[in-house]
């Protein structure tokens, strides 16, 4: 099947990988230190990033 | 989804959101400094250096004895040990029950006893800020108050991602288009802030709400934990000569060999009943670290009592408190910690200015619906 054919993504399937996201960054940390530390840091920078990438890519 | 349903969803977003925004925004305001209380609370403390390996710690009940004498007549409340540094802090009060506001605490050297300057902390623009996150300076009342406020933004935030669905139901996730009309470019803002902040602000404002609880949970704790074994002392008055405090913590460390005593708690004080040193003990991984295990040290006789498990709920409470404070991931999460609150603020100023600008329930869901069909809210 194309992809043009294909059925619209639903609009709450960002907020799902973001919010279970979000989760394992929370829970990572809480694990352990040293990878799990780095883990949560990367996650959240990308929540961070995601919201600055919304910004430069506004459209006027 | 039928414009019933979106009816009773908006009025859903709109209250709660309404409601709490502007506790919510105290919150995060007092909320971004308290992220960085331990790094500000150090500034004010000298740098004491790491003690060589072998050097032996000092005796603790010197310890105990050094503080008092700063503060006479005040009897010993807590006694606990920084993670990070040799030092010893030493809890005082006029009484065994003395309120946190009331407490007057000594900071001294873990191995020369040199008793060190450090703020009070019950004192000072920190301690404002705490007492203004946490309860508004109205005690057990306040705090419940804020917890209900948190709550309300857990459904404000639910509802609010039921209505993003129609909103970005043409659009890609992200879309922010600031060309068009200034209420469009909040919305849109609102919009994607508010999904990208939607995981972490939830478990931080539920995480919230249960902190707010703890008073009465630990309550509840003594009661029926505590309690079991304060029953066998029952009728005897509190003991007014305690036996040694390092037997004690020496005793708790060689029932529980694989952890640290993260504090002390003496008789009255209400963590372990008024016959009791309990010595709460931690684990040494990031996980085990917050879920102490009390030891209770009879304070009379010295011989060890119980080590109780925590009950469930007390477990949850404390697991509640680091996903609250975001201290437990160095100080890069902490960064990251505030950098979230500062997004859930521009979520708040978004929606107030939206309320700001609203119309009739009835344009704004007619403006979902439009949303949902062609893509374009106006």
């Amino acid at each position: 099947m194309s992809r043009s054919s294909a059925a619209p993504r639903s609009p709450f399937v960002a907020p799902a990988w973001i919010a279970a996201a979000s989760l394992l960054g929370l829970v990572s940390a809480l694990l352990g230190d040293g990878i799990f530390d780095v883990v949560s840091w990367l996650i959240f920078t990308g929540l961070v990033a995601l919201a600055v990438r919304a910004w430069v890519k506004r459209t006027r | 989804m039928q414009r019933s349903t979106l009816n009773a969803w908006f009025l859903m977003h709109k209250w709660t959101s309404l409601v709490c925004t502007v506790f919510l925004l105290l919150l995060c305001l007092t909320g971004l400094p308290l992220v960085f209380g331990e790094e500000i609370a150090h500034l004010a403390e000298p740098h004491v250096d790491a003690p060589a390996t072998d050097a032996a710690a000092r005796d603790l009940d010197t310890q105990v004895r050094t503080a008092l004498a700063q503060y006479p007549g005040n009897v010993p409340l807590f006694v606990g040990w920084d993670p990070d540094a040799p030092t010893v802090y030493v809890n005082t009060g006029a009484r065994a029950d003395t309120p946190p506001p009331q407490m007057q605490t000594a900071l001294l050297h873990a191995i020369s006893g040199e008793v060190l300057p450090a703020a009070q902390f019950n004192e000072g623009v920190m301690y404002f800020l705490y007492r203004l996150h946490t309860d508004l300076f109205l005690g057990l009342p306040g705090m419940l108050f804020m917890g209900v406020m948190g709550l309300l933004f857990a459904v404000a935030i639910i509802s609010g991602l039921v209505l993003y669905g129609p909103f970005m139901r043409k659009q890609p996730f992200g879309t922010l288009r600031t060309g068009r009309s200034r209420r469009l470019a909040w919305l849109d803002l609102h919009n994607v802030l508010g999904v990208v902040t939607l995981g972490w602000a939830l478990v931080v404002g539920i995480t919230g709400a249960i902190n707010t609880v703890a008073k009465p949970l630990e309550q509840a704790w003594q009661g029926e934990q505590l309690g079991e074994f304060a029953a066998r002392y029952a009728g005897q008055p509190r003991p007014t000569t305690l036996a040694s405090l390092q037997a004690a913590v020496d005793t708790a460390r060689a029932a529980e060999p694989g952890m640290r005593p993260a504090f002390v708690s003496f008789p009255g004080t209400g963590y372990s009943g008024n016959h009791h040193y309990g010595v709460f003990m931690q684990g040494n991984s990031a996980l085990t670290e917050r879920l102490y295990r009390p030891v209770l040290i009879d304070a009379q006789t010295g011989a060890l009592t119980a080590q109780p498990q925590l009950p469930l709920y007390m477990s949850v409470l404390l697991l509640s408190q680091p996903l609250h404070f975001g201290d437990y991931g160095k100080l890069p999460l902490k960064v990251l910690w505030a950098l979230l609150d500062l997004l859930t603020i521009g979520v708040l100023i978004s929606g107030l200015y939206l309320w700001f600008k609203r119309g009739s329930t009835a344009q704004r869901v007619t403006e979902l619906e439009r949303a949902a069909r062609t893509g374009a809210p106006e």
